[in-house]
């Protein structure tokens, strides 16, 4: 481990509160971006030299701001501001100046940072490419790779964005309470995004890239230090653990789904399968329930189960009745389903799907479920309908093959008479 | 004497570092971990301070979430304690706070999940 991993390790921790601050101080984005990276150079010419200071955020600041300001301070009176060779030691100084410059700030500063991002008027791509090259500090190289499109394609669907943001004018004001509410929900649902479009690539081979899914889980635990006592950011950081935990198990050797029940459990992740359910334990003794809750508790069911056999599937459908009740959506109905197929068999779960068929007629699982209902039921003529109708909707090469291997086991099995156990089940 | 060594650093910057940076880390820690082994006891890696939980003196015990953040407090001691639930450690510390708040102190016990436990530390 070499000390630029250090340095580059806090500059990435210290980015959103600094830059943050900065946009409060010059209530522009593109001006508080530069003195950021102005003061990110500085830092990787000093830290090695002087050591690192001990509040690497306040001195980003405080050197950002300086070197900003420079300019100005040629032309109006300013109050003159220390040289960053002199906070640059292992003293108070910076931490006593941060301080003052910020205690009171620091929460709103960082969630005003992150809900510039979450424009309504921007589209769900958009807002994701922003936080990750705003908040995040992804370099659009990495962003374009992440999303599977060039890098000059990324680079003007940003610069579209920040434009966008920049005529929206989000008010710099502290936030009064519902407000702030409102924008918490705003960069829950922006980080949920991320996360799934690194959980599931919406076109491409990839189909879990995984640094789109850690950067956001640091944008949840970053959000939720922010706000400790919030029930619906502990359930969705601990959501995102409890699916990430399961990265490693949920791709073969060849890049093939491997179902829920067919994973290999001791390649999840243990150490992040903790975090997430005392999470979802510290976020149940509130009381109250939000969507993120209960699908943290979903996904806790089947990481507490050392085998699938051990599945708490009367839980599941309780949890997804709850869910439905919050939410209502087909697709919550869907998964639902999933359960009561468990519980009550298949044409129980083929009753429930069937009226949803017009809802989701676009969607890929729910075919590929109504398939495997169908083939357990011994219907494989329809089996096979639905099973092509999933195909042609399969939005990776992973997702095709999989159906692809339901398509073939049903057709070994033409011959085989009365209901059968499906494909999934067997191995 | 037995001391405890307490480890500090910006848990953000920690969670920053890549998945190798942290490996290759973790692996210099164990090989000084073995070279102490003859004094080295319990070793702990705690979850990040957005997983804890504070249980504070008052009339009644308060639970809050998050971390202890004051600083004109010290700290003073630690227990480690293995429970089935987080009640359950809510409970035991609800237990441990009770006879300092009758001796009049009005402490506060955190609760800090334990992410990796070697009870003897120094033992490959």
């Amino acid at each position: 481990m070499s000390q630029l991993d250090w340095i580059d390790a806090a500059l990435a921790s210290a980015r959103p509160q600094a830059l943050g601050a900065l946009l409060r101080y010059f209530r522009d984005l593109d001006r508080a971006e530069e003195a950021f990276q102005e003061a990110c150079l500085r830092a990787l010419k000093h830290w090695p030299v002087n050591g690192p200071p001990r509040d690497p955020a306040a001195w980003l600041i405080l050197v950002g701001r300086n070197a900003a300001l420079d300019e100005v301070r040629r032309r109006s009176i300013e109050e003159p501001l220390p040289a960053d060779e002199l906070i640059s030691d292992l003293d108070d100084a910076e931490a006593a100046i941060a301080e003052r410059l910020d205690s009171s700030h620091y929460q709103d500063d960082v969630l005003r940072l992150l809900f510039i991002c979450c424009h309504p008027d921007l589209p769900a791509t958009q807002q994701i490419a922003l936080a990750l090259r705003i908040v995040s500090g992804l370099s659009v190289r990495e962003i374009a790779r992440g999303f599977l499109v060039s890098e000059s394609a990324m680079e003007q669907r940003i610069t579209r964005a920040k434009r966008r943001v920049a005529a929206a004018r989000v008010p710099f004001e502290t936030p009064g309470g519902p407000e702030r509410a409102e924008r918490l929900g705003a960069v829950a649902a922006m980080i949920y995004l991320l996360f799934n479009e690194g959980y599931s690539a919406s076109g491409g081979e990839a189909h879990v890239r995984v640094p789109l899914c850690d950067e956001a889980i640091r944008l949840a635990r970053l959000l939720l230090r922010l706000f400790p006592g919030e029930p619906e950011l502990m359930g969705l950081t601990a959501l995102l653990l409890l699916q990430h935990a399961r990265a490693r198990a949920r791709l073969d050797a060849e890049g093939a789904i491997v179902l829920l029940e067919d994973q290999d459990r001791t390649a999840w992740d243990a150490p992040m399968i903790a975090e997430g359910l005392v999470l979802v334990e510290k976020a149940l003794r509130h009381r109250r329930s939000g969507p993120y809750q209960v699908q943290a508790a979903l996904a806790a069911v089947h990481a507490r189960a050392a085998r699938p056999e051990d599945t708490d599937w009367g839980e599941i459908d309780r949890l997804y009745a709850a869910l439905e009740a919050l939410q209502p959506s087909p697709v919550v109905t869907l998964n639902r389903a999933v359960a009561v197929a468990r519980l009550h068999g298949p044409e129980a779960a083929l009753a429930m799907v069937e009226p949803l068929a017009e809802r989701l007629s676009g969607y890929f699982h729910f075919h590929g479920l109504r398939g495997a209902l169908l083939g357990e039921l011994g219907r494989a003529g329809e089996a096979r309908v639905a099973f092509e109708r999933a195909i042609g909707l399969a939005h990776t090469a992973a997702e095709a093959a999989h159906i692809r291997l339901h398509l073939d086991r049903l057709l070994e099995d033409t011959g085989s008479k009365g209901p059968r156990q499906s494909p999934r089940r067997e191995r | 004497m037995h001391y405890a060594i307490l480890c500090y650093h910006d848990e953000g910057a920690v969670a920053a570092l890549s998945r190798e940076a942290d490996d290759a880390l973790m692996a210099e820690l164990a090989v000084v971990r073995r070279k102490l082994a003859d004094q080295l006891g319990p070793v702990a890696r705690l979850m990040p301070t957005t997983a804890a939980t504070t249980v504070r003196a008052g009339t009644e015990p308060l639970v809050i979430d998050g971390p202890f953040a004051e600083t004109k407090e010290q700290l003073l001691g630690f227990y480690v304690v293995d429970c089935a639930t987080l009640d359950e450690a809510i409970e035991a510390a609800r237990l441990l706070l009770a006879p300092r708040t009758a001796a009049g102190l009005r402490s506060a016990l955190e609760i800090r999940p334990i992410s990796l436990f070697h009870p003897r530390g120094g033992a490959a």
